[in-house]
């Protein structure tokens, strides 16, 4: 199934193409902005500028693999009634989408996700894992895309409530770039506001991730870093299948 | 094959009564319908639009949960178990695709059978079958964008026929299609029930499809069925009679003919409508023994003047097709 979905998501590389030239190029304009942050306040959260440029080209890199813009097929299927033909299927929703959305996230990483890190590595000093945070890293993007995931499936269902996903989906949206550290790393935001931002899903996205690629995270803080993925994506999965079930109850196609 | 008790589908509407205040109605989409479909069955589904019949579809496929009453299909509860009913059935959606926009239609059929856990042989066997029977082999290699709909209509049939299902359901499968796709469709569902005898439940707005092939006809409105049998004791039930379209020499008032009324007077032409009771070729040669008469044409109803009439559930003529 997973690989169908590979084909599909891998079916236009072209228009792949393009989204990696628009990260590589907006990976600059973050990179100059965070390195006179940095320039300013060296050492800020316990970052380096080469820290901060990298996090910005692998952040940059992250955008298609984690959607950080938000977004499932699952919602344009609600609002205008395909869903139906979903729930015809022998399978279930959830299962079925989720085995969509790694499929998506592999096909993205593979067309998109080595153009930043290349573009950033030709332009400024990087900082690369070495094979163990590599590794470390592979586990933690992935809990990362199951946390993408449980969030947008969450978003995806409310439109059988709200009928229209635009509201929802805009503040979702802000949500996601801000406490992701899509925006600012989180490490640089301040008081119980970074303590606040820390322990919401949406650093799993971005943050840890990039933590644990740049090494910042090593042994136990390693292990706690990935377990509080896990424990997102176990939460969040859980709450899916819960409003799946309440789906079922209370149904409405769109358009007959 | 499928049973259905006084089944009942309410939705709540929510409409705006004031600033934030807002109204909750209930809208009973299905109100009580029974019916039984035997193995073997060619049954038409019909009813104007909104009365009922998705709501109808979507609880024999299990989507939607009855409000109340039981549906039971292939001997199971379509609500409580969804999935396993769903490798019994293939669905046909006219208006939605079940294939993969990105893929092409041999991928998309895969995809499916790795979803209906097919047997890699027997798939094949299936494959070459349908591929046969509903001419795809132009369009395999095709992504399922670029497809025309009559190419899409035949795939989606495929595909919801890979698993050899008992029933088929189609809604509305020949929305949209030309003379030549609904000949092929029809054709081959004809073929499909006679031969292999899979239960078909046909959704349909386009009563050139039942009249072509359902023995069966239920008739639903407002959420209640209006009528269950054949299609020949419907039009003998609904006497829609006949319209006697006359055409005189000149404009002039409305003809007098006992037993017959004189429906709409347009210039020189003149509409009478005949009850069965009456015999046309006596109105005809009264007709022509008072008035000068340039034409005449008598139109029989045909299925579509008999459904009008039983939607409307009333007997004004007002608006009838016949007499258009």
């Amino acid at each position: 199934m997973a690989w169908y979905g590979f084909r599909r998501h891998s079916a236009y590389p072209l228009s792949a193409l393009a989204e990696a030239t628009a990260n590589v190029a907006f990976g600059f304009i973050r990179a100059f902005v965070l390195i006179a942050l940095w320039n300013a306040r060296p050492s800020l959260g316990g970052y380096d500028a080469t820290d901060a440029v990298t996090f910005c080209f692998l952040t940059q890199a992250l955008i298609g693999p984690v959607q950080i813009f938000g977004g499932l097929e699952l919602t344009r299927r609600i609002r205008d009634g395909d869903v139906a033909v979903d729930l015809h299927r022998p399978v279930d929703l959830q299962g079925w989408w989720l085995a969509d959305d790694l499929a998506r996230a592999a096909a993205t990483l593979l067309l998109r996700g080595g153009p930043p890190l290349v573009a950033g590595a030709l332009a400024f000093p990087l900082r690369l894992p070495g094979p163990g945070a590599l590794a470390a890293f592979g586990v933690a993007l992935l809990l990362a895309v199951l946390v993408s995931f449980g969030l947008r499936y969450l978003v995806a269902l409310a439109v059988f409530w709200v009928h229209d996903d635009r509201g929802l989906s805009s503040a979702a949206l802000v949500m996601g770039m801000f406490f992701s550290g899509m925006i600012v790393p989180l490490v640089a935001f301040p008081g119980w506001l970074g303590e606040a931002a820390r322990a919401l899903p949406w650093a799993a996205l971005i943050q840890v991730p990039a933590d644990v690629f740049l090494g910042k995270r090593t042994g136990a803080d390693l292990l706690a870093a990935l377990g509080f993925q896990a424990a997102w994506a176990v939460a969040l999965l859980g709450a899916g299948r819960a409003v799946t079930a309440a789906v079922r109850r209370r149904l409405v196609i769109h358009g007959g | 094959m499928i049973e259905v008790v006084d089944a009942v589908k309410t939705f709540t509407v929510r409409r705006r009564a004031g600033l934030l205040r807002r109204a909750r109605t209930t809208v009973r989409a299905v109100d009580g319908v029974s019916f039984q479909v035997a193995r073997g069955e060619f049954v038409g589904y019909l009813g104007p639009n909104g009365a009922g019949k998705s709501t109808t579809i979507k609880m024999l496929t299990g989507i939607l949960t009855p409000s109340s009453g039981t549906v039971r299909v292939c001997g199971m509860d379509p609500a409580r178990q969804r999935t396993a009913l769903a490798r019994r059935i293939g669905v046909v959606f006219g208006q939605r695709t079940t294939l993969w926009w990105d893929l092409p239609l041999r991928d998309s059929l895969a995809l499916v059978r790795r979803l209906y856990r097919v047997p890699a042989g027997a798939h094949r066997e299936r494959l070459a079958e349908l591929t046969g029977l509903l001419e795809l082999e132009p369009f395999l290699d095709t992504p399922v964008r670029q497809l025309s709909l009559g190419q899409r209509m035949r795939g989606d049939l495929a595909a919801a026929l890979l698993h050899a299902p008992d029933l088929l359901v189609l809604d509305e499968p020949t929305i949209g299609l030309d003379v030549v796709s609904k000949a092929t469709v029809r054709g081959f569902l004809e073929r499909l029930n006679s031969e292999r005898g899979t239960t078909i439940l046909l959704t349909t707005h386009d009563l050139g499809d039942i009249e072509r092939l359902c023995r069966r006809v239920l008739v639903i409105d407002h959420g209640r069925l209006a009528y269950d049998g054949s299609l020949e004791r419907l039009r003998a039930t609904v006497d829609a009679g006949r319209m006697l379209v006359v055409d005189l020499e000149r404009p002039g008032p409305p003809v007098e003919v006992p037993g017959v009324a004189v429906e709409r007077v347009d210039g020189p032409r003149q509409w009478l409508r005949l009850p069965r009771s009456v015999n046309a070729a006596a109105v005809v040669a009264a007709l022509a023994a008072r008035y000068a008469i340039a034409d005449i044409t008598l139109r029989e109803a045909d299925i579509e003047d008999v459904l009008a009439r039983l939607y409307r559930g009333d007997h004004s003529y007002e608006g009838d097709p016949l007499a258009r």
